[in-house]
């Protein structure tokens, strides 16, 4: 019996191969929680049921890092911290992220002192900053959401890295490109009636 | 501070009445005790700091701790200050503070040594109140005051290979390239 075509009406969905995969990727994410102070206490809430990480598959937080792809950096580090950060996000999966949550990991926050490095990405990559004393956690989720979107888009953590701890996007990635990202979400948000 | 329930009896009065300041007068005389109290909210409260000579530091302790009429049986805190450039003289650079509390008979003491940075060694009090151990260490980390007889002197805070002594009054509050100094992880060795 020949096959009809025509049976299938529109069950049939066409796309190609690498966005299927990047879109299961994309809520697959398992993040690795270092959460050193405040920070973490919010991220906590973030992955607790009122504002359920879950919703972006991302609540499954793992302690090891041998079993997970997005480090979230929430809270100080100090100099005695930052070998150990550097040496868990080395131990992390490929491909794999790092969130810089609040404003103690990006800057050192206020506390200008010799015992607190002055943002993390001096000293390893950062692919998404999260601002705010403590972040609430919609922004967290937000950084989350961002971090979807490049693995939406290209799949991979962009390569190299610039002088004094900036990020440098690869072609078609990094910053600039969640900048754009983020730009294009707002002008469809405004555009909404 | 709220005000001390009444069917508590807290030291009254005078600094001489204090058991502490008393048993240390019998011992030691007057000299160099400078017996103080601490002022609440305008208030004298009946709870002295004591500033005591580096030699009979040991045996003050031990006194203090065994009298029964003092009967210090806590360490409650065990810290330092650096009174460099501090507006009023004080005998030495750093006070080591000692906490003291009888949970016996309901007083307090403070006990100062001072030290200067020409000889730092201060006698551990960890043979009398084992809780005095990591205190120790944690003054010796960040003022390096060194506590002779303390059975594990390492630091305790800072990082392995640490060098300075950071809550010293001249240590730079940025540091000294310590948190500028790591070697940076890149992608690519990930
Ligand atoms: S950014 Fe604010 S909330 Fe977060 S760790 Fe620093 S001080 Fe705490």
């Amino acid at each position: 019996m020949a096959f009809d075509i025509a049976s299938l009406g529109e069950n049939v969905l066409t796309t190609s191969l690498k966005r299927v995969v990047n879109w299961c990727r994309k809520y697959s994410l398992w993040p690795m929680p270092f959460a050193t102070a405040c920070c973490g206490i919010e991220l906590m809430a973030t992955a607790a049921a009122r504002y359920d990480m879950a919703r972006f598959g991302a609540e499954v937080l793992r302690f090891s890092p041998r079993q997970s792809d997005l480090m979230i950096v929430a809270g100080r580090v100090s100099i005695k911290m930052m070998p150990v950060l550097q040496r868990i996000y080395l131990q992390m999966t490929e491909p794999k992220w790092v969130i810089s949550m609040g404003a103690c990991a990006s800057t050192g926050g206020v506390f200008d002192n010799y015992a607190v490095c002055q943002g993390i990405d001096q000293f390893m990559p950062v692919d998404v900053y999260v601002p705010g004393c403590p972040p609430r956690p919609e922004t967290l989720l937000d950084g989350i959401m961002a971090i979807q979107q490049v693995v939406e888009r290209d799949g991979l953590p962009p390569r190299g890295r610039g002088p004094l701890g900036l990020h440098i996007p690869a072609p078609g990635g990094g910053r600039d490109q969640l900048v754009q990202l983020r730009v294009d979400a707002q002008k469809r948000i405004d555009a909404q009636p | 501070m709220s005000e001390p329930a009444a069917d508590i009896p807290v030291a009254p009065g005078p600094l001489d009445a204090h058991p502490g300041v008393k048993v240390l007068r019998e011992r030691f005389g007057d000299a160099g005790l400078d017996p103080r109290d601490t002022i609440v909210r305008g208030r004298a409260i009946g709870m002295p700091t004591v500033t005591l000579a580096r030699d009979v530091l040991e045996e003050a302790m031990g006194l203090l701790k065994s009298d029964p009429r003092a009967a210090f049986d806590q360490l409650t805190e065990l810290t330092c200050v650096d009174y460099l450039k501090f507006p009023q003289v004080q005998p030495g650079r750093f006070g080591v503070t000692y906490g003291l509390l009888s949970t016996t008979l309901n007083h307090r003491l403070w006990a100062k040594v001072f030290v200067n940075e020409s000889d730092l060694s201060v006698p551990s009090v960890t043979s009398l109140w084992k809780g005095a151990n990591w205190l120790e260490r944690e003054v010796f980390d960040l003022f390096g005051v060194v506590f002779e007889g303390h059975p594990d002197l390492r630091r305790i805070l800072t990082p392995a290979g640490f060098k300075d002594f950071p809550l010293r009054k001249d240590f730079p509050l940025t540091g000294k390239g310590w948190r500028e100094s790591f070697r940076p992880v890149t992608r690519d060795e990930a």
